[in-house]
């Protein structure tokens, strides 16, 4: 079986879509869900699609992201222990049929924002027009985020996170903050995910074929615990991920423009005590994940067993 | 009706630049087989010279192969040569990811891995360090820290300036905190010791001959010419060259000179005795050998701060300059053809 999530259609997963082509037919597209995610930005309201936007993308992503020059590299040979494919898409589709199947609400409360000091923005004059709906208020010249939304929105993306921690999927923290490097890299090695808190070189999402070699899988979401970089604008990543297709969830501070992340949290990204709690959060939720898959495989072996005897 | 056009393009538009493509990749697959034929063509060599294939050891094929291929060849490095494959071809990076498309590393997208954890490990370090408070710092003295092209060794991938000497700003951080014994032998993975004191120039004590007389030699040497002095203490300024009076042997007064210098600086004209042998070179060349070796000699006879004195006035550094080779296309070494405008 492949580690990929399942192809809707068999024929389909084979070729990916690269941005430069055009979109596939139009009779295909079911939903609005299936837009690319740069037309689904900056919905603070959209909490209802939430559920049906991660199945799509998702499975479109089931190839490698692919340009001309290199061939599509054929699927990869199933390993020994090749599960029948209903099994599998019961697996996949089990989760998506519940609004919080790995139950992310519990992991925090209005409090726990607060005391992280969350809700602390940037002064007036540093506040970026498209946070203003995610702004509660001015007080003394300093900017108080909606933590209301903000919980809404952290939800949404922990939810997201858990679903994509849980179909295996490669998750990238990024943060260009120096004082939070160290335990940026250190919450990723303890999920056994990956971490990019250095220097971005140009061509690492876009040029991934020549800079690491053929055949790579770019990762499947990237979690920006700082959206901007050290000279203050935001970071390449942000807009590299929308070309390659990349969702993306970003803690977005009244500085910062939420335009192009795929799931931004309005918050405080500047306090370690913040910096701290997210990490947190991010690193419960996709240790979370991975145990519920783990479990639920182990059930589907014993079952698979038990019918087969 | 539609017309094909054949276009032709030659071979050399057809083949891309294959040196922009990097240096080239051995798979694992051909440095098996090359080791493979490596020890067999070990075997054979030693069937070859009459020796038994077990107990044949690298300095036996390096002698096998001079023997067989004798080469003239001046480089010692192009010469036929047979080695294990692992010391012929440089180590490559194996792929990084495993069969489900994840990377092996946790900081495989950051494009410097390597180079990155190595960071993160000594960041570790000196977080980890802040807090507590131990015996005093490691003491740097006498070692170094290893150069950029042994990191780029280590961590088998290229390291720029700016990372290499950010890392080397971290390690010293490091180095000055209180440390532990881990963090210790960490520190001593990346520093070389150096040795103290790099060839110190040992002076000969004073010798006695069977008159009682102190005396001592000393060498020297000056373009093509080679001389040995033997100075000896009590005398009255008396000095001999290949048996012969210097008078006679350097009739120029500057090569007379040359000789009584070091004497001169010294204050000791009068004082000693030399006896000198000189082959080689012309006059000029044997009259700067001899004082170097009387000045070589005398070091023996003075105190290490006239030591320091002579040194610093160039009496015991050997003179560098030699004559210079023809060029082809100049009528010398600098001097070009003369030039005509028609």
């Amino acid at each position: 079986m492949e580690r990929y999530p399942a192809t809707k259609g068999g024929g389909r997963g084979a070729t990916a879509t690269a941005p430069g082509r055009a979109r596939p037919a139009p009779q295909e597209a079911e939903s609005a869900a299936d837009l690319p995610p740069l037309l689904l930005l900056h919905r603070p309201r959209a909490l209802r699609r939430a559920r049906s936007m991660a199945l799509p993308r998702l499975l479109r992503a089931a190839a490698p992201r692919l340009y001309s020059t290199v061939p599509a590299p054929a699927p990869a040979p199933a390993p020994a222990g090749n599960r029948p494919r209903a099994d599998d898409d019961k697996l996949l589709t089990e989760p998506l049929s519940h609004p919080d199947f790995f139950s992310v609400k519990e992991l925090f409360t209005l409090k726990d924002l607060f005391d992280a000091r969350v809700h602390l923005g940037h002064k007036k004059g540093c506040r970026h027009r498209f946070m203003e709906p995610y702004i509660f208020g001015c007080r003394l010249d300093q900017d108080i985020i909606d933590l209301d939304q903000t919980m809404q929105h952290l939800q949404l993306a922990l939810n997201f996170t858990a679903h994509v921690a849980y179909r295996g999927g490669i998750i990238l923290f990024v943060s260009r903050r120096r004082q939070f490097c160290h335990l940026v890299e250190s919450t990723a090695r303890a999920c056994g995910e990956y971490a990019h808190t250095r220097y971005w070189q140009g061509g690492l999402l876009t040029n991934a074929h020549i800079q690491f070699g053929p055949g790579v899988r770019l990762p499947d979401l990237l979690i920006f615990l700082n959206t901007l970089n050290n000279v203050f604008e935001p970071h390449v990543a942000i807009r590299d991920a929308a070309k390659m297709n990349i969702p993306t969830v970003g803690v977005v501070d009244t500085n910062c423009n939420p335009c192009l992340i795929t799931y931004p949290i309005p918050g405080n990204d500047d306090s370690p005590a913040a910096v701290e709690l997210y990490c947190k959060l991010f690193r419960m939720t996709i240790i979370r994940a991975k145990d519920k898959r783990r479990q639920s495989e182990a059930v589907e072996e014993l079952q698979r067993k038990a019918q087969g005897k | 009706e539609l017309t094909v056009r054949l276009i032709c393009t030659t071979t050399a538009v057809q083949k891309r630049n294959v040196g922009a493509s990097g240096p080239e990749k051995y798979t694992e697959a051909f440095i098996k087989k090359q080791i493979e034929e490596f020890n067999l063509g070990k075997r054979h060599l030693a069937n070859m010279m009459g020796e038994d294939p077990e107990t044949f050891t690298q300095e036996d094929i390096d002698r096998a192969i001079a023997y067989l291929f004798p080469s003239g060849l001046f480089d010692k490095r192009a010469r036929p040569l047979m080695k294990h494959p692992t010391e012929v071809f440089p180590e490559q990076r194996k792929i990084q990811w495993g069969e489900d498309g994840r990377p092996f590393h946790f900081l495989f997208y950051t494009g410097k891995q390597s180079y990155y954890s190595l960071m993160h490990v000594s960041m570790l370090f000196v977080i980890n360090n802040v807090s507590s408070q131990r015996k005093k710092g490691k003491n740097l003295a006498g070692s170094r820290w290893l150069t950029k092209i042994e990191l780029e060794e280590m961590l088998l991938e290229k390291v720029s300036d700016n990372d290499y000497s950010r890392f080397i700003q971290l390690l010293q951080k490091l180095a000055t905190l209180p440390c532990a014994d881990i963090e210790e032998k960490y520190i001593q993975k990346f520093s070389k010791e150096v040795p103290a004191q790099l060839q110190k120039v040992v002076i000969e004590p004073l010798q006695h001959d069977e008159r009682g007389v102190a005396f001592s030699t000393g060498e020297g040497k000056r373009k093509t010419a080679r001389a040995t002095a033997v100075v000896y203490d009590n005398g009255t300024g008396r000095i001999t060259v290949n048996g012969i009076d210097i008078l006679h042997y350097f009739p120029v007064l500057q090569d007379r000179e040359q000789l009584l210098f070091p004497f001169q600086f010294l204050g000791r004209i009068g004082k000693h005795d030399m006896v000198c042998t000189v082959s080689g070179g012309g006059r000029s060349a044997q009259a700067g050998a001899i004082r170097l070796a009387s000045a070589k000699a005398l070091r023996s006879f003075v105190t290490e701060k006239e030591v320091e004195f002579m040194r610093q006035a160039g009496l015991l550094t050997v003179d560098p300059r030699v004559k210079e080779r023809k060029k082809p296309g100049q009528e010398g070494p600098r001097r070009k053809f003369t030039w005509k405008k028609r």
